[in-house]
């Protein structure tokens, strides 16, 4: 099979800004916002965003500040326009990406700023714990004391269990996103680990040890979207295009689900995404994708057809994820070392597959980097948006 | 209302009432009303035995707001003996270990108390089935 080819309607990067991952003590969710979308638009200076998708999951919980949409707007210098925050929980990200691309197929627009923000240090314990837990069926799962942790332990001793796979299965995900965040200046964690630490790690929530689950924090990362026909030929970089765009659901709850350990919605929207392209799955060159919790990496592997069922543990112990393996992820360190950032996780995983594309990865590249897929969840793959991009190279 | 938010879900809370599908005689906890096996209507009323066996669990040490009293605790996916996953708190562990499999029944106690008011939440939780 063969990549669709370039087309004049192309949805396509015009300019992409992140800020590193960390805790914004002295500077607001708005201004935060603003230095990413400061950094997008200067790759695009005379194209004015038509519309603002702004991608949260926890604002309204933990800043008392829903809005955000008309709120990021005005503060960016972008009174007027159309602008509306959207919101699937950890796959917001993903989620406000295929809005902008179906906006821009639609023709209504000519140019997208999409951007994603997620302040959550300025509450601390379990009022974050809480709104984490928004994102699970109120009524049948956090009534009963579970946050996101908790689903994630349950689907990992689950998944050890079923499949005989030994307690440090998982070990490999962590790792691998630790060593790649060393070289990546906006990770969070630039320390690499090894076995040795993550086997002395505190437990969390048994078997999800410390190096299992992603640390939240803060951070804002911006793409402006335009279609092809409307870009200007003059920019310094190779023009990167969306190839393919999903988005599918799942349950809610996890116990809604005849077996838990299969992602349904995440299969579902990777083949999606790859009829949309006109690929198979082996011509992917690089997977960002979401790893709040490792046994995610697994499932998301596994779902995703890169491994059997019960085998996506393998492909970290055997190096096929570094970024010289057969399917590198996590390439800046994904949620676990980059640090995560909810809601706007996606766009993260965006600009970080983008970069990747451009060949501007440095210490981070993935060799002869073409085609690169972004997957991000909203809760335990409740939500699934998956995105391929390509370079026209 | 967080009072009628709670009330409302009492047959579910207190004695795992759910539905059967008249038409693929699918059984459903949580009542979802549509079947989601066959898609057709799905509302005739069903009470669960209670009886069932852990799926798969964890303890929560970090418990969010409204929990933290309860710290630590173990919570569940308990597989009812009529096919349907419920997530539910266990208790009543006393020294032997939880396994995955291990067989449960639900009791009715304490969830949380919610908000300034400090009303009581009661509904399902597990705890270990040991044959009579
Ligand atoms: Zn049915």
């Amino acid at each position: 099979m063969a990549l669709n080819r370039p087309s004049e309607d192309d949805v396509v990067v015009a300019g992409v800004g992140m800020t590193p991952v960390g805790e914004y003590w002295d500077i607001s969710l708005r201004e935060l916002a603003l230095r990413s979308i400061t950094e997008a638009r200067q790759g695009a200076p005379t194209l004015r965003p038509q519309a603002l998708f702004v991608a949260n999951m926890l604002a309204a919980s933990l800043s008392a500040q829903a809005h955000l949409g008309t709120l990021i707007a005005d503060f960016a210098g972008l009174r007027g326009i159309e602008a509306v925050a959207i919101e699937a929980a950890g796959a917001s990200g993903g989620a406000a990406i295929r809005q902008a691309f179906l906006a821009l197929k639609s023709g209504s627009v000519e140019s997208v700023l999409v951007v994603g923000i997620e302040k959550v240090t300025d509450k601390v314990g379990p009022l974050v714990d809480s709104a984490l837990a928004t994102g699970t069926d109120a009524d049948y799962e956090g009534i009963q004391g579970i946050t996101p942790t908790t689903q994630a332990a349950m689907l990992m001793r689950r998944y050890l269990h079923e499949h005989n796979a030994p307690d440090d299965a998982l070990s490999g995900f962590s790792i691998n996103a630790h060593t790649n965040a060393v070289t990546n200046p906006n990770a969070m964690f630039r320390r690499a680990i090894g076995l040795k630490q993550y086997h002395n790690a505190p437990m969390i929530s048994d078997p999800v040890n410390m190096f299992d689950a992603a640390p939240l924090a803060d951070g804002a990362a911006s793409i402006l979207l335009t279609r092809r026909e409307l870009l200007s030929n003059n920019s310094q970089h190779p023009c990167i295009r969306i190839a393919a765009s999903a988005l599918t659901t799942s349950t809610l709850a996890i116990h809604d689900r005849p077996d838990p350990l299969n992602f349904r919605a995440a299969k579902q929207s990777v083949e999606n995404s790859l009829n949309m392209a006109g690929i198979g799955i082996e011509q992917i060159d690089f997977f960002e994708l979401h790893d709040q919790f490792s046994i995610l990496a697994a499932l998301s592997l596994e779902a995703a057809g890169f491994a059997e069922r019960g085998k996506g543990w393998k492909l970290a112990q055997n190096g096929d994820i570094q970024l010289q393996g057969e399917i590198p992820i996590s390439t800046f360190g994904g949620s676990k070392a980059r640090g995560d950032i909810g809601g706007a996780t996606g766009v993260f995983q965006a600009i970080e597959v983008v970069r990747q594309l451009q060949g501007e990865a440095q210490e981070n590249q993935v060799p002869n980097a073409q085609i690169g897929m972004s997957q991000c969840l909203g809760g335990m793959g409740s939500t699934v948006a998956t995105h391929i991009f390509a370079s026209d190279g | 209302m967080e009072v009628s938010r709670h009330w409302r879900l009492n047959k579910q809370r207190y004695s795992l009432v759910g539905e059967v599908c008249p038409h693929c005689e699918h059984k459903l906890f949580p009542p979802r009303d549509i079947c989601p096996d066959c898609g057709e209507d799905a509302r005739d009323l069903f009470e669960f035995s209670g009886k069932g066996s852990v799926y798969s669990f964890t303890t929560v040490s970090q418990a969010p707001a409204g929990f933290e009293e309860s710290v630590p605790y173990t919570v569940a996916i308990v597989q009812l003996d009529e096919g349907p996953l419920v997530t539910a708190q266990l208790t009543d562990l006393g020294d032997k270990p939880v396994e995955i499999g291990t067989p449960v029944e639900m009791v009715t106690r304490k969830l949380r108390s919610d908000g300034d008011q400090g009303m009581l939440i009661y509904g399902y939780k597990f705890r270990p089935a040991f044959a009579a």
